[in-house]
């Protein structure tokens, strides 16, 4: 019997193909957006998590000024560090396991017809490890040209690409500003961040070399540290800040001139604000999946109008109301869960599309997939429900009577 | 003891509305039918003859008095309990017809059968041979709306013998064909309660129809006026 019913829907669904598909076009793209939604939400939200642990989730940096990180007046007033204050951080903490410091502008670096203007970054040996990038080709800098501040330096690869095409730029030499340097190695590509930016357009000097020949004075503008494994980084942050205030002459009462920032931390707000995001547009998609309900709703009981002759017949030949009932659930029921199968369908593609335009991973959840088909028949349970009673509550004299 | 006649109405009253408004669309009715009969009912419209019809039928449930089908009162069933009488008991041909629009003769006849519970297969065997049985064999597939007033009405006919009930209730069969298909649709009636000892139970407004009956019953403002045998069976 149910079988029958549920063969009798099929066929009254297909009857009416067209109005049936528009029927259902709500719960479609109420289905199809929340499942696009959902699945590039978890997508960037572990690519979020793919970068800060690509980075280290280790990571400390100190920074001049405070508010940087807000978009605050940042570091313009407050003097910048020095390599003594680095040496100092990577001496005097025992947690930290590298400081690098980093000083870093914007140039151009040319080679033969080509040049590309790009990050040129001043720091040391230290802030490879810390910052895990792994050489493609050649080498990173031997202790001596760190220390005499030699013409070498390390590109990434989008500098690579650009300036050599497909050529290995190793022992090559590339000009930057008045600086002739040769390229003593080339790194991994880390490809774009979660933010879109590109991670491996830079070149990198020793940062002595890069204090004499390009900023003409010994800045550092960031140290770059990784704490120790097992470490807090909480504590360590602590006493980098009480350490950076003694060696800076910060008084008791007066506020820091630099800030600590943990990347760990930034990286859960960012994907803290992903979630948020997701949150809201799946809100807005589950209210379309409601107005595709009641969409469902408004045809079926045109349909139980348009077929009140053939209500009436079913009852007159010993059709129970709960037949009736049943048959008309289930058409409902049917047609929306046809709706959520092809939002499911629909929305994992967008969620392709969308995964591959933001670079993000692909990351299916069959738990929302589930969830999207229980609710579409539950949309088709509840919506169907009463135009389904209407119909199993007629009067067969009536309904027979009915042009 | 003998068998309880198949239908027995008491004082039956069917009321619509209530106070100054009411109607007593049924006033009072004494009916007895047998197995076996064929029975016409006449009247002029408003007389309650299909009222009566409805009541027989267990569509409709009387206001007052004693319906007992086959010895069960039915006047206090429910309304699904009195489907179910319908679905074992009961085969209905209407005026209009009344077979589902784009669905095939053979699906028509199932219909009753599925409610019933009966398997796919024999299903098919059962309809096929109802079909057969009014001669229709031939246009199991065919749409209602691919086969004349007539032939609708036969399949209907056959929808109404598929699930072997104890009576078959006609209101105005004849009433949408012609002349010469009418009589066709009364010979096959008069064949099936004749050959078959179906019990026939019809309404209709045309004498020369109700002729075929072996009784006549006829109504005036809800009360039976006369109950005599046909002049062909006296």
């Amino acid at each position: 019997m149910l079988w029958e019913t549920i063969r009798l829907a099929i066929q009254a669904i297909f009857r009416n193909a067209m109005r049936s598909f528009l029927t259902v076009l709500g719960v479609v793209i109420g289905v199809a957006a929340v499942i696009a939604m959902v699945t590039v939400g978890q997508g960037s939200t572990r690519q979020v998590t793919a970068d800060v642990e690509k980075l280290g989730t280790n990571i400390v940096m100190v920074l001049p000024g405070q508010d940087t990180m807000q978009g605050g007046p940042g570091g313009t007033a407050d003097p910048m560090f020095t390599l003594a204050i680095n040496d100092a951080v990577q001496e005097q903490i025992a947690a930290v396991a590298l400081s690098a410091p980093i000083s870093q502008s914007r140039a151009r670096v040319v080679f033969g017809n080509e040049n590309r203007r790009t990050d040129i970054i001043g720091t040391d040996n230290r802030y490879f490890e810390a910052a895990r990038w792994e050489l493609q080709r050649g080498r990173l800098f031997e202790p001596a040209e760190v220390q005499s501040g030699k013409p070498v330096c390390v590109i990434g690869e989008t500098v690579r690409d650009s300036l050599f095409g497909n050529a290995d730029p190793v022992g090559e030499t590339v000009r930057i500003k008045a600086l002739s340097c040769e390229v003593v190695g080339w790194l991994k590509s880390k490809g774009a961040s979660t933010f879109g930016s590109d991670q491996d357009d830079f070149v990198i000097l020793p940062i002595r070399t890069y204090h004499r020949r390009i900023a003409g004075n010994t800045d550092v503008s960031t140290l770059f540290v990784s704490v120790r494994d097992g470490a807090s980084i909480q504590r360590t942050m602590d006493d980098i800040t009480l350490l950076m205030r003694d060696l800076r002459r910060i008084g008791r009462g007066e506020e820091d001139d630099f800030e600590v920032v943990d990347m760990k931390q930034f990286a859960t707000m960012l994907s803290g604000i992903t979630d948020i995001l997701t949150g809201l547009l799946s809100a807005v998609a589950a209210v379309s999946l409601l107005v595709g309900g009641i969409g469902i709703m408004n045809i079926m009981l045109v349909s139980v109008t348009e077929r009140t002759r053939e209500i009436g017949i079913r009852l007159a030949i010993g059709a129970q109301a709960r037949q009736v009932l049943l048959q008309f659930l289930v058409e409902a029921i049917i047609l929306s869960l046809i709706g959520g199968l092809i939002g499911i369908a629909l929305g994992l593609g967008l969620a392709i599309l969308g995964a591959r335009w933001l670079a993000i991973p692909f990351t299916p959840d069959p738990g929302i997939i589930l969830l999207a088909f229980g609710f579409s028949a539950l949309v088709g349970i509840v919506f169907g429900y009463f135009p389904a009673r209407r119909a199993a509550r007629l009067d067969p004299i009536e309904a027979l009577r009915h042009e | 003891m003998a068998d309880p006649p198949l239908i027995q109405l008491t004082g039956i009253t069917r009321i619509y509305g209530s106070g100054e408004i009411a109607v007593h669309a049924l006033d009072g009715v004494d009916l007895t039918i047998e197995a076996g009969e064929f029975v016409a009912i006449m009247g002029p419209s408003g007389s309650g003859k299909s009222t009566a019809m409805n009541v027989i039928g267990c569509l409709d449930s009387p206001t007052g008095g004693q319906y007992r089908f086959n010895g069960i009162e039915v006047a206090g069933l429910s309304r699904d309990q009195r489907a179910l009488l319908r679905r074992h008991f009961l085969g209905f041909v209407f005026q209009g017809y009344n077979l589902l629009p784009r669905s095939s003769a053979l699906h028509n006849v199932e219909l009753p059968l599925i409610y019933k519970g009966v398997g796919r297969a024999q299903r098919r065997a059962a309809a096929t041979e109802a079909l057969g049985k009014v001669g229709l064999a031939g246009r199991a597939h065919h749409d209602p709306s691919e086969l004349s007033g007539g032939q609708q009405q036969r399949v209907a006919i056959a929808r109404a013998l598929v699930g072997d009930p104890q009576v078959v209730l006609a209101d105005e069969p004849t009433g949408n064909l012609d002349t010469r298909t009418s009589v066709e649709i009364m010979e096959m009636l008069q064949a099936l309660n004749r050959d078959e000892g179906l019990t026939i139970v019809m309404v209709t407004h045309e004498a020369d129809m109700a002729a075929y009956a072996d009784r006549l019953i006829w109504m005036v403002d809800g009360r039976i006026a006369r109950d005599e045998p046909t002049r062909k069976a006296s």
